[in-house]
């Protein structure tokens, strides 16, 4: 079981305040991702879950004990890292048999664990290697394997595909997935990505600066996002924000239009520019178009049929009930 | 990155280390302080415990400090040239692609391994010995009159045995400092149309500048404590006599305790000026 | 890239950089002939080269000096038992300070390192004044205690640069694993940290073994390492080239053969990571 509660947890060095008091409940089975830019606090927030670094205030609870207090071996809780943190000394055998060890399990059920685990991680030839001999994708399953094993309450996730190819990256989204499927045990993820946030979360957590922006599943961010800085963040390509007249039109401080949202018509339109760079993916055309006004090029999300190309004229309009308005805070106007 | 209880611990662990360095340095350093300002001639049984700054104004005024401060200037400026020239050289040479490289590394990098005392007398005996060394059957072969090194030029020779030991340690560390340099960066310089000698001048050169700063800072401070070399060949005489020497002298054959102690504290003062220079440059690394 | 050169380049250069390396490496070479040659061959005139009867004798001849072996041994337990008496010092700073870095690890460690650039002269006589009063002036525990001290900086150092390179990420992940710091310690941190172990006691060894001031004033004869040995050779006694040389090559051989094992550890241990 894993349902894991953070309750006015605060972190602090020294003098400067890396998370202000949060809270945040994360209930048993869940897959929940941490994202936001570098520098917000998220991999910080997911060590302080881990036990490896100590709570300034506040209070961590699993299953409902108090866990603040606990070293992290006594939390339950199993880590795959951003480098993988492979014994380079150990056997992939060893490595994903070391929890178990320490934890003084009989050799019988360590082997049985061991197998069903390679098993599940397409390692069972790779045993008796060790993780300088594995490519990056190996070395992320064995980092895997070695959490599995422990059968812990709750997976922390800290970025672990960012070593990683593009194409490997995408496979191994989908084998975590489905491992969180198979499993059905709590995990936690952080990363930087927000494709990764999209595709492989029940609920996504938004962080900026040690705050959190926004709670919620991947699409009740992406159909209301809180404010503009979730607006901005979340969605691929960037949402296009436009603020002066435009926004006025619309009764407010700035408006929101993802590039999905904007059709390309024949002539009139609400915004009429000139194509910049155009994109012609086959399946989709993004087009980068100089809007006289506007200081930024808008993005905009055409079929791959629309033939345009640089230097022509392009006339745009939103689809109306698509468009998200902020205020002069910053927060949504629903 | 670490919780309170790997703190305590890690406080702990350090205990040891640092109580030891600081007794070593502490107790014998407040000693040679202590005894700097008496009048302290054991042989003679004087023992005067407060004479003031008396040693320090006869040791600074003496002939022999100014001429052991020249001597150890000439010494380790010398040394210092031949390193770090044939060092620069070396370097660059065991960077080119040459057949058996990794033997001709061993060959240049062994002198460093020689024990002191060996090399001296290696040198003294069998190289610069008047009557049998190397240098004379060459001096005699080409027709010459033999040259007595080490009583013609005992400095220029004890400078030739120390490069000798020193010049495989600049050579190294050179060596290590070249081949860090990207080799991008060089053939970019050579696309820009820049000769040999400019890439030598701009690029190399200022990418070396760290690498001989260091070379310089770290061979002066073993070398500003030269002893054994000049203890075996000419045991200070001939103007050989350097500061270290010539404290050695006052304190352990002259047994003027008190005058060697003002010796040895001035000695102190002026590696630490090296010393400060070096601490800079190894701290500004340990940030990144 | 690497680019094709031409081949009389390449010779070229191979001929400069053998015939510098050659002229280095010649005063040990021409110790090497001479100590196989017969006291009167090693002072011939033109100097014979290799074509000489060679002899062992003046191996036995020097093995024979009734003070030899007691250097030999004073030589290897003063370098072996300072080494380790540094490392057991050693090791636990330089893990504290590598893995628990704290506000003060870097002055500490500055430090540290400024100990190693006192003069010795600087404490000459208050050392040879505890050492006359505690009694142990030339005795292996004092020469064991203080070179000890003189390379423990360097030591301390060279352990930190190593352990520092290995990832902060593994000891946390063997904590996550369980492991308490015990275990931590035996199944991660030693086996990862014994290469870097082993080329500081090598690195500390050759410098210990070739200390040559405490050795030589802080010794008579009991304790006297071969580097005092050999600087009793340096008043001539008629025909002793052959001999000299003999005791030199034994001096120097096993530390030579070390050396060139630890050349890539000189640099980082005798610049402090000021180079890389």
């Amino acid at each position: 079981m894993g349902r894991i509660t953070l309750e006015k947890v605060q972190k602090k060095f020294g003098e400067v305040e890396v998370i202000p008091p949060l809270d945040l409940t994360i209930e048993d089975g869940e897959f929940v991702v941490f994202v936001g830019p570098s520098g917000c606090g998220k991999s910080t927030l997911l060590r302080l879950i881990a036990g490896l670094e100590d709570v300034s205030d506040g209070e961590i609870r699993i299953d409902g004990k108090p866990a603040t207090d606990l070293p992290p071996a006594k939390r339950g809780l199993a880590m795959v890292f951003q480098s993988y943190a492979l014994y380079p000394h150990m056997t992939v055998r060893k490595n994903i048999a070391f929890p178990m060890k320490m934890a003084g399990m009989d050799q019988a059920e360590q082997d049985r664990r061991i197998a069903k685990a390679a098993g599940a991680l397409n390692l069972t030839d790779y045993l008796d290697r060790r993780p300088g001999q594995l490519s990056g994708g190996q070395r992320q399953r064995v980092a895997i394997g070695r959490a599995i094993v422990r059968e812990p309450a709750a997976f922390l996730f800290d970025e672990p595909l960012s070593n990683l190819d593009a194409a490997l990256r995408v496979g191994m989204r989908m084998e975590i997935s489905e491992l969180h499927k198979s499993l059905e045990t709590t995990m936690i993820y952080v990363t930087h990505d927000q494709v990764e946030a999209m595709t492989m979360a029940d609920k996504i957590v938004v962080l900026r600066a040690g705050h959190i922006e926004q709670v919620g599943s991947p699409l009740e961010l992406y159909k209301a996002p809180r404010n503009v800085f979730v607006a901005g963040f979340i969605g691929s390509p960037k949402m296009n924000l436009l603020g002066g007249s435009h926004a006025a039109a619309h009764d407010c401080t700035t408006i929101g239009i993802r590039p999905e949202h904007l059709d390309v018509v024949a002539s009139g339109g609400t915004f009429t520019g000139r194509v910049g760079v155009a994109e012609h993916l086959g399946s989709d055309t993004f087009f980068h178009v100089h809007v006289d006004g506007i200081a930024e090029p808008m993005t905009v999300r055409a079929g791959g049929e629309v033939g345009l190309t640089h230097g022509d004229t392009i006339h745009l309009v939103p689809q109306a009930d698509k468009v998200h308005r902020f205020d002069d805070k910053g927060l949504r106007i629903a | 990155m670490a919780t309170q209880h790997s703190r305590a611990a890690a406080r702990l662990m350090i205990t040891p280390a640092v109580f030891v360095l600081l007794v070593w340095m502490l107790i014998p350093l407040c000693m040679t302080l202590y005894f700097s300002f008496a009048d302290y001639r054991p042989m003679r049984a004087t023992f005067e415990p407060w004479i003031g700054f008396e040693n320090y104004g006869r040791f600074l005024t003496s002939s022999a400090f100014t001429s052991s401060i020249v001597t150890t200037l000439q010494m380790v400026g010398g040394i210092l040239c031949i390193t770090i020239g044939g060092g620069v050289l070396m370097a660059l040479l065991l960077d080119q692609p040459i057949f058996g490289q990794g033997i001709v590394r061993i060959l240049v990098i062994a002198p460093f391994f020689v024990m002191p005392t060996v090399s001296a007398l290696v040198w003294k005996n069998m190289f610069f010995n008047v009557d049998n060394g190397l240098f004379s059957y060459a001096y005699k072969a080409l027709g010459m009159q033999p040259f007595d090194f080490l009583s013609q030029a005992p400095l220029f020779s004890i400078i030739v045995i120390v490069a000798w030991q020193w010049l495989p340690f600049a050579t190294l560390i050179l060596l290590t400092a070249v081949q860090s340099l990207s080799s991008e960066q060089l053939e970019a310089a050579e696309m820009d149309g820049a000769p040999a000698l400019s890439r030598f001048r701009h690029i190399i050169l200022p990418h070396l500048s760290r690498a001989i700063t260091v070379v310089i800072l770290i061979q002066t401070i073993f070398l500003l404590s030269i002893f054994a070399e000049i203890f075996v060949t000419t045991n200070g005489a001939f103007g050989t006599r350097t500061l270290t020497y010539l404290v050695y002298q006052r304190v352990l054959e002259s047994q003027n305790i008190g005058l060697g102690s003002a010796g040895g504290i001035i000695a102190v003062i002026l590696a630490n000026i090296v010393a400060i220079f070096l601490m800079r440059i190894v701290g500004k690394n340990l940030d990144t | 890239m690497a680019r094709a050169i031409s081949t009389n380049k390449k010779i070229m250069w191979t001929s400069l950089a053998w015939g510098f390396g050659l002229v280095m490496f010649f005063p040990i070479l021409w110790t090497f002939l001479t100590s196989f040659k017969s006291e009167a061959t090693a002072i011939a005139d033109p100097p014979v080269w290799f074509l000489f009867d060679w002899t062992l004798e003046n191996y036995t001849a020097v093995q024979e000096r009734s003070n030899y072996p007691l250097a030999l041994s004073n030589s290897i337990i003063i370098a072996v038992g300072s080494t380790i008496l540094g490392i057991l010092i050693a090791v636990p700073a330089a893990w504290a300070m590598a893995f628990v870095p704290g506000k003060r690890t870097k002055d500490v460690l500055l430090w540290m390192l400024s100990t190693k650039m006192l003069p010795a002269v600087g404490v000459l006589y208050p050392l040879v004044l505890l050492a006359k009063w505690l009694g142990v002036m030339d005795s292996r525990i004092l020469l064991i205690v203080v070179l000890m001290l003189i390379n423990l900086p360097i030591i301390v150092w060279m352990l930190y640069t190593y352990f520092r390179e290995i990832p902060g990420e593994i000891l946390e992940a063997a904590r996550m694993d369980g492991a308490s710091l015990r275990n931590e310690i035996i199944y991660v941190l030693t086996p990862m940290a014994v290469p870097g172990i082993a080329s500081t006691i090598l690195l500390n060894i050759i410098l210990a073994w070739n200390e040559a001031f405490w050795t030589i004033l802080l010794t008579t004869v009991d304790a006297a390492p071969l580097t005092k040995f050999i600087a009793s050779f340096s008043a001539p006694e008629g025909l002793f080239y052959a001999k000299l040389s003999a005791a030199s090559m034994m001096a120097i051989a096993p530390i030579l053969i070390m050396g060139w094992f630890s050349q890539k550890q000189l640099v980082r241990g005798l610049t402090f990571g000021a180079v890389k």
